[in-house]
């Protein structure tokens, strides 16, 4: 976590903008911000280890400071989501989705 | 270096992150020249080919499996990241690693290629798919590139064929001087570590690419259509639909043309050798027995050819997206999606290709419920039982009642498939769920070559490695049907005598309650060697003519033989039981052990005894005994 609060400052210019944050696991379709934190706990008791799901998720690409936009949601309970992150897609879970804190963009 | 370095082939590999192109690359740069084997010790499948460097130098070059990171979770990036480590056994390690990227896509590549710099093997950075890159406006800084990650570069077109020799060029120059190698310093990175990783690949992002003038938009407008929740299912049904379809209408005249050359060379073999042990082995054991695998090869290769399509295109990443609910409701992950679905040709390469599910857990259970997928060798079975015992009435006017039994056959299937994974994760591994997490690649035409290499791979792979297993059970099942002789002058069918009627004999009283007669426990024995083989055992069993019309003569005779409740309750015993030594023997070998296919084998008898025995009572009740 603390690795996380070190690069914060880079960004704490986006993050003073506007919007307000919440994990990514809440967002709507067509919903777009910036990330701001990637790891913790979800508070999910099915996930795995939060260590772990903070590198997977980093290695996906899901890095403080990139941007976001959910393109799809799937059709039962909206989930999965599929996220543009910069300029790729991913496709994942809410749950695994609720470790990823964002900003919102204001519409 | 000496001489006798130099002299011996180059070791190459290919490192990437998935939908690279590396396949794509890895068949352009070897062409026919490809073999695919295990690794020692692991079920991850080893594809190497063989090339020569410019100066005549022979070259050894390895796919090596697509991963983001060297953190390797699965055993498929484990074998990665112990081959580009050199320290997976059995192998050598190699002298060049040949990091394949998509040049439209560098962003996550790069952390990877700043993980493979830690490594201190030479590597050279294949810039591929840069025709695309180039269409795009998009820009890069090659030269400013290879400088920042301290190894060569070469821009590269697989599917063209474009800037291989360059890029062979560059490896081969690296194999000879070993410039750039350094001690290994690569670990697991920490959290912090990618971050940091992520920030220098960002650093190195936007020092040498130019963000394209004309970026892809169709992708994102076909997935406005494919991914729409409703309309995105509907599509993703109606194109399995047009699947099956093709599955199975189009394979079957060479089906027909497979068994008609079967029967040939059967019969070629049977009129050059004596009758007698040698003639029955070969003709009835061994050629009846690699004929009733081989002839779902068309089968396969169709479904394959669907599959690979699809995959190539990009679309069987969004399929696993839009049906990741539906399976992950039963406990399976996404992508145990396209395992599921090449269980309905076969469940043998439906097991195979569990290889992609990370997770064990996630694994072994698609590997337990893909032989509930109803596979093509129960057709027979179906089709000779329904049309001699469900009359052809229509149902609402429309609907004839065997069609709908059928569906009622595959639906079963598929829903007990779904019921058992959602009782094995949430009863006795429930525990964390495996994240399901997938980048969607962009949409690209397969290019048809591509295609047609991985399908005769796909199909080399078949026919080799169920060969090898199923080849030695046809034997085995010929022993018991054979073995021993019925006495002199004795009356009744020889498979009677032999051990597999004194089986059939003695396990009979068990399956009396569930409304089987002997003969159908005999056939059940041979049964084991083929789903489908069964029909034929019951035709030996009840001594009918091998003639063309055995189908429907054997059809009138079980109609008078059997009552209707019998005949429900051996349909429920084709949905549910592990007929099939095949699938049990690729399980074996899969999972390294007899431990699983004992447990297939258990649970699955163990339902269909519950399943024929409740159908049959019921229909009893109902009158039908």
């Amino acid at each position: 976590m603390s690795d996380a609060l070190s690069l914060a400052p880079e960004f704490a210019a986006l993050s003073a903008a506007r919007g307000a944050e919440g994990p990514l696991s809440t967002a709507r379709k067509g919903q777009r911000g910036v990330i701001v934190r990637v790891g913790g706990e979800t508070g999910r008791s099915e996930s795995i280890d939060p260590d772990e799901l903070e590198r997977r998720l980093l290695e996906m690409g899901f890095v403080e400071g990139a941007a976001f936009e959910v393109l799809h949601e799937g059709l039962f309970g909206r989930d999965p989501i599929a996220v543009r992150v910069d300029d790729m897609r991913v496709a994942l879970r809410r749950r695994e989705a609720a470790a990823v804190t964002v900003q919102f963009e204001e519409a | 270096m000496t001489d006798t370095v130099a002299s011996r082939p180059a070791r190459l590999a290919l490192v990437g992150n998935p939908n690279s192109g590396k396949t794509a690359l890895f068949n352009a740069l070897t062409g026919s020249r490809q073999k695919v084997a295990n690794y020692a010790g692991v079920t991850v499948e080893r594809k190497e080919g063989v090339l020569t460097l410019p100066g005549g130098r022979g070259a050894h070059l390895l796919d090596l499996p697509g991963t983001y990171s060297l953190r390797a979770r699965s055993p498929d990036e484990i074998v990665t990241r112990d081959a580009v480590l050199g320290k997976l056994s059995g192998e050598t390690a190699p002298d060049v690693l040949i990091c394949v990227a998509d040049a439209t896509n560098l962003r996550l590549v790069l952390r990877l290629v700043l993980e493979l710099k830690q490594v201190g093997r030479p590597f050279v950075l294949a810039l591929n798919m840069y025709d695309i890159a180039q269409r795009q406006g998009l820009r890069i800084d090659l030269e400013r590139l290879s400088a920042e990650i301290g190894a060569p570069i070469a821009t590269t077109v697989a599917t063209r064929k474009r800037g291989l020799d360059e890029l062979i060029d560059k490896a081969s120059i690296l194999a000879a001087s070993h410039a750039g190698a350094h001690e290994n310093v690569w670990r697991e990175p920490t959290a912090a570590e990618i971050r940091a990783a992520h920030a220098e690949a960002q650093r190195i992002f936007k020092a040498c690419v130019r963000p394209p003038e004309r970026p892809d938009t169709v992708t994102g407008k076909i997935d406005a259509v494919l991914l729409n929740p409703a309309a995105g299912l509907l599509i993703l049904g109606l194109l399995l639909f047009v699947m099956f379809q093709a599955v199975f209408t189009w394979a079957e005249p060479l089906m027909g043309l497979i068994e008609t050359g079967f029967a040939a060379l059967s019969a070629g073999v049977a009129a050059v050798l004596p009758d007698g042990l040698l003639q029955s082995l070969i003709t009835d054991g061994l050629i009846a027995g690699v004929g009733s695998v081989l002839v779902f090869l068309p089968q396969i290769v169709i479904l394959f050819f669907f599959i690979l399509v699809l995959e190539d295109s990009g679309y069987m990443t969004r399929a696993a997206f839009l049906m990741d609910k539906i399976m992950g409701g039963a406990g399976l992950h996404g992508r145990a999606f396209i395992p599921l679905l090449s269980s309905f040709a076969c469940a043998i390469p439906g097991i195979m290709s569990t290889r992609v599910i990370d997770n064990k857990h996630d694994r072994l259970t698609t590997i337990l419920v893909a032989p509930l997928m109803t596979c093509s060798a129960r057709i027979p079975v179906y089709t000779l039982i329904i049309a001699a015992f469900i009359p052809h009435t229509k149902v609402w006017g429309v609907l004839s009642l065997p069609g709908l039994v059928m569906f009622g056959l595959y639906a079963t299937g598929i829903v007990s498939a779904l019921l058992v994974s959602f009782v094995i994760r949430k009863i006795f591994w429930r525990g964390t769920v495996e994240p399901f997490m997938m980048e969607l690649p962009t949409y690209r035409w397969p290019e048809p070559r591509n295609v047609l290499m991985n399908l005769w791979t796909r199909a080399r792979i078949f026919i080799e490695r169920a060969g090898r297993i199923i080849l030695p059970l046809m034997i085995l099942v010929w022993v018991l049907s054979t073995f021993p002789y019925p006495p002199e002058g004795a009356a009744g069918p020889a498979i009677d005598y032999s051990f597999a009627g004194r089986i059939g004999h003695f396990i009979a009283p068990v399956m009396q309650p569930i409304g089987f007669n002997w003969q159908m426990t005999v056939a059940l024995i041979p049964g084991f060697a083929a789903r489908e083989v069964a029909v034929a055992a019951l035709g030996t069993v009840y001594a009918v003519g091998g003639d063309d019309e055995a189908g429907t003569n054997l059809g009138h005779l079980l109609a008078g033989q059997w009552s209707l409740a019998t005949a429900l309750s051996f349909l429920a015993w084709y949905v549910f039981a592990p007929q099939c030594a095949a699938t049990l023997g690729v399980v074996k070998r899969e999972t390294n052990g007899w431990t699983w296919p004992t447990v297939m084998f258990l649970y699955m008898t163990g339902l269909a005894y519950l399943a024929s025995f409740t159908v049959y009572h019921v229909a009893v009740a109902l009158g039908a005994g």
